[in-house]
């Protein structure tokens, strides 16, 4: 049985067995030693640097790059950890078009900003290869804090908090800790097992015990966290997905993009996926480009991504668009689904063409069909399972101050927490600033 | 189109750009490609008296001084005279000059301190048919610890001595290459025209050591663990050379004489900015050492350019920025300007408020949105934000109209008046 991209429907095996190597390689290949010194180069060292103002960990851009510059990366890296433990996944993923980069002086001078992220990358990678880690546990608290959800912000907490002396436990739902990093992001950002071993890397401090496979409200209860530990921090992410609400949705093949990315990461033989000719993804995020792009790796003939709004609505990024259309992949604005057809299993999508109106999006009247032998949904994740008692807004938990909810002794941070903007970066900073709030208080306590 | 052919001391060359005397002219080859390329003339790589010719060490000859992107802003060489037996040099300067004699060659020369070495190497020089001769003083590492190169450059009375046996014994024009490595540059501008050169050049190398390796602690260049200071030059050095070039111009003992500039030159800019300061000519070495000989075409159709738009002819632009290289004394004190920020030109980086905050007189505010500004009652015109800004002229200098109010200073600008008149100088000339 060999399979092309033309074969119809959702079958694996659809390329030769050597391009999955080539197509799922490194998105953007690491800078060697001459590349970061010349990238170093045009770092302006500027006052009081807006690329810094727009890290949400507040990374010291300009004193890293100098230090690359100066042929010392490890201390570049040292730099950036402090800030951002996890800064390399945020090397490989933050969207820095709208955040550093985007703010570079050099934009405005050039239109070419300093590669921030690369030589983020180059300095944290640097260190990383080497043995140990770089930053030592203070003294030993005996206080004890229980981190819920391995992702982002719970990494990040819990570094932040063995860092300090406190002794943490990670628990994770998922047999693996790294949250999105691991599960929901396309493998070419983060090559090689980078997401677990990031996680064991971060895990080297010492201090922080994982346990994995446990869910809140199915093997542990916030009751007793709060009793078995001095302190709980919830970084519980989104692990609800939205349905479309279209007929005809429960259609074989017609699936959450979230976990068509996630069987992808897990997989261990990229050829024995399936994935469909036609794909069609609806949404306008960066899920959405992820799951497009890698369909389209796969060997998806046709890849489709289709948005309800226009395209400057997309939260993915421009870079990340440009990615997907260079990819091979379409992205048709201004459609909504209307109707799944198909006899058993989807075979085409009927959408209707939208323009924004005064009092939202309007329906012009216009329809049109893709073909369509798998249909993935990225219209957005939610936060389900959030144990009662926890005040919530606008469908996540509500915080004050840094991550503070309204239980005594509880902090909440990054996608799970209202107000943030669901990047991983935001996740980190908000794990970090909550784990010194929870530090602050559980010494104010002891000393009190 | 501007006429570059130059006639320096009755050596006539198609423009006045000379390789000088270093590694780039040290053989036959190398000069052939160099005239091939558009030189407008060869210094010879200095040669020594007959015998056994002198040695080189076996290992790195060169340290280096980086910019940003690796750009090479200084060499450092312990590089001697040329290691090859005189005879074939001579053989090939010969040679050379048989098939260029458009081009000007003149030969350097660095034998022992005594007259009858002196007459013998120039009995056999002027036999090569070449145009001149340049007597190397200048050279500070190996050489000079032989007593020759800049122990004889850094002794007046050697200088005089050495140039007058030359002029006696040679009909050859006489170009004496100063050391930079000496307090008072003019002293031994003075004795070489006392002894009757027809020109000086400069600057020769200057004494450096470029970078030190901090494995080995040992001066880099590093040969077998030790390192010993070497000549510098490059672009690092013009600073140093365009003054010193400015001073022998000035000088009125020396006013007058001709010229060779060296020091840096790597552009047609560099070479203009030379001869404005009364260089008659310029020599290139570290600009050819870095980028190959092809970079003397950019020097001529930048010049040829520049002096086009000026409608000037070379001749007039020889020399003239002289007249206004003057004593601190005599510069107007009540001239007044104030740094003027572009905001469209500006991209907000912040460098001159960091500068300006940190190092100087806290004279730029940095408003909302990153809009930078000049506070006009603290700037004193000290230009470190022009200086350190990345965008070219984006700030400006503004020159306050005589009359007009300083914001600092609250007192209205006042005509020329310097310091000999200025009523703080104790030996001010005027009475208030």
């Amino acid at each position: 049985m060999t399979n092309s991209q033309l074969t119809p429907g959702v079958v694996p095996g659809r390329l030769p067995a050597e391009s999955y190597a080539a197509n799922f390689s490194d998105v953007a290949p690491p800078l060697d030693r001459h590349e970061a010194r010349v990238a170093a180069d045009r770092c302006y060292f500027c006052h009081d640097a807006p690329c810094v103002t727009a890290c949400p960990t507040s990374i010291d851009i300009p004193l890293f790059i100098r230090q690359i510059s100066t042929g010392t990366p490890d201390a570049a890296a040292k730099t950036i950890f402090h800030q951002n433990i996890l800064g390399g996944i945020c090397a490989r993923v933050c969207p820095t078009e709208n955040l550093c980069e985007g703010s570079c002086v050099r934009m405005e001078a050039e239109g070419k900003p300093v590669e921030i992220g690369a030589l983020q990358r180059y300095a944290t990678d640097h260190l990383m290869a080497q043995d140990g880690h770089p930053f030592r546990r203070g003294t030993a608290t005996g206080k004890r804090v229980a981190v819920v959800g391995a992702g982002p912000a719970g990494l990040s907490a819990a570094h932040r908090l063995a860092a300090k002396g406190h002794e943490v436990t990670l628990f994770d739902a998922r047999p693996k800790a790294g949250g999105l990093n691991e599960y929901g992001i396309a493998s070419y950002k983060a090559v090689d097992g980078f997401a677990a071993r990031e996680v064991d890397w971060l895990m080297g401090i010492g201090g922080i015990t994982l346990a994995s496979g446990k869910a809140l409200g199915r093997d542990i209860t916030l009751g007793s966290l709060t009793a078995d530990f001095d302190a709980v921090f919830l970084g519980l992410g989104l692990q609800g997905v939205s349905a479309l609400g279209t007929d005809g949705e429960n259609r074989a093949h017609v699936a959450h993009a979230v976990d068509f990315i996630r069987e992808l990461r897990q997989s261990g033989d990229l050829s024995t996926l399936p994935v469909g000719r036609d794909v069609v993804v609806i949404g306008g995020g960066m899920t959405a480009v992820d799951a497009a792009v890698q369909a389209k790796l796969l060997g998806a003939q046709n890849v489709t991504i289709v948005y309800r709004r226009g395209q400057n609505r997309m939260s993915a990024s421009q870079h990340e668009q440009d990615h997907a259309t260079h990819s091979g992949v379409r992205i048709i604005c201004n459609a909504a689904p209307l109707k799944v057809h198909g006899n058993g299993t989807v075979r085409e999508v009927e959408f209707m063409l939208t323009r924004e109106g005064p009092s939202g999006l309007e329906d012009t009247g216009e329809r049109f069909r893709l073909p369509a032998d798998q249909l993935l949904r990225a219209i957005g994740q939610k936060l389900d399972g959030v144990p009662t008692g926890l005040a919530m807004s606008g469908g996540k938990i509500a915080i004050h101050g840094s991550g503070r909810t309204s239980i005594s002794g509880i902090w909440a941070g990054g996608d799970c927490a209202a107000g943030g903007d669901d990047l991983t970066v935001t996740a980190v900073a908000e794990g970090r600033d909550a784990a010194e709030d929870i530090h602050a208080q559980l010494m104010e306590a002891a000393h009190g | 189109m501007a006429d570059l052919r130059s006639n320096f001391i009755g050596i006539k060359s198609p423009n006045p750009f000379w390789l000088a005397s270093a590694p780039p002219t040290d053989k036959e080859v190398n000069v052939r490609r160099a005239f091939q390329a558009g030189w407008g003339g060869v210094v010879w790589k200095t040669l020594g008296s007959e015998g056994p010719p002198v040695v080189n060490v076996n290992g790195p000859r060169y340290g280096v001084v980086y910019g940003a992107d690796r750009r090479v802003l200084g060499i450092n060489n312990i590089e001697l005279i040329t290691d090859r037996p005189l005879e074939v040099n001579l053989r090939e300067i010969k040679s050379v000059k048989r098939d260029y004699p458009d081009r000007a060659l003149v030969i350097s020369l660095m034998v022992p301190c005594d007259e009858e070495s002196w007459k013998a190497i120039l009995k056999q020089v002027e036999d090569t048919g070449a145009d001149g001769v340049e007597l190397n003083f200048g050279c500070p590492h190996g050489m000079a610890e032989r007593g020759m190169g800049s122990a004889v450059g850094q002794v007046p009375e050697y200088i005089e001595m050495v140039t007058r046996w030359v002029k006696q014994h040679s009909r050859m024009p006489c170009i004496v290459k100063l050391t930079p490595n000496i307090t008072d540059v003019r002293k031994p501008a003075e004795a070489a025209k006392r002894g009757g050169a027809d020109a000086v050049s400069l600057i020769n190398t200057v004494n450096s050591i470029t970078s030190v390796d901090l494995d080995l602690f040992s001066p880099q260049p590093t040969i077998d663990g030790k390192g010993s200071h070497g000549g510098y030059c490059g672009p690092a050095v013009k600073p140093i050379a365009l003054n010193m070039v400015a001073e022998i111009a000035r000088n009125p003992a020396t006013h007058g004489l001709p010229i060779s500039g060296i020091g840096g030159i790597t552009t047609w800019r560099d070479a203009a900015e030379f001869m404005a300061l009364g260089a008659g000519n310029v020599q290139v070495c570290t600009a050819a050492m870095t980028y190959g000989f092809k970079v003397v075409q950019e020097i001529i159709s930048g010049l040829r350019d520049y002096l086009d738009d000026k409608d000037i002819a070379m001749s007039e632009l020889i020399g003239r920025a002289v007249p206004n290289v003057t004593d601190w004394q005599y510069l107007n004190l009540n001239y007044t300007t104030k740094a003027v920020i572009n905001q469209d030109a500006c991209i907000k980086c912040g460098r001159c408020y960091a500068t300006c905050e940190d190092t100087s007189h806290q004279a730029i505010e940095m408003g909302p949105g990153r809009v930078f500004s000049v506070k006009e009652e603290e700037c004193v015109a000290c230009n470190l934000c022009l200086d350190v800004c990345p965008v070219e002229n984006c700030i400006s200098m503004r020159e306050l109209a005589i009359g007009e109010v300083d914001a600092r200073t609250g007192r209205a600008v006042k005509p020329y008046g310097n310091w000999t008149t200025h009523p703080n100088n104790p030996m001010s000339q005027t009475a208030e």
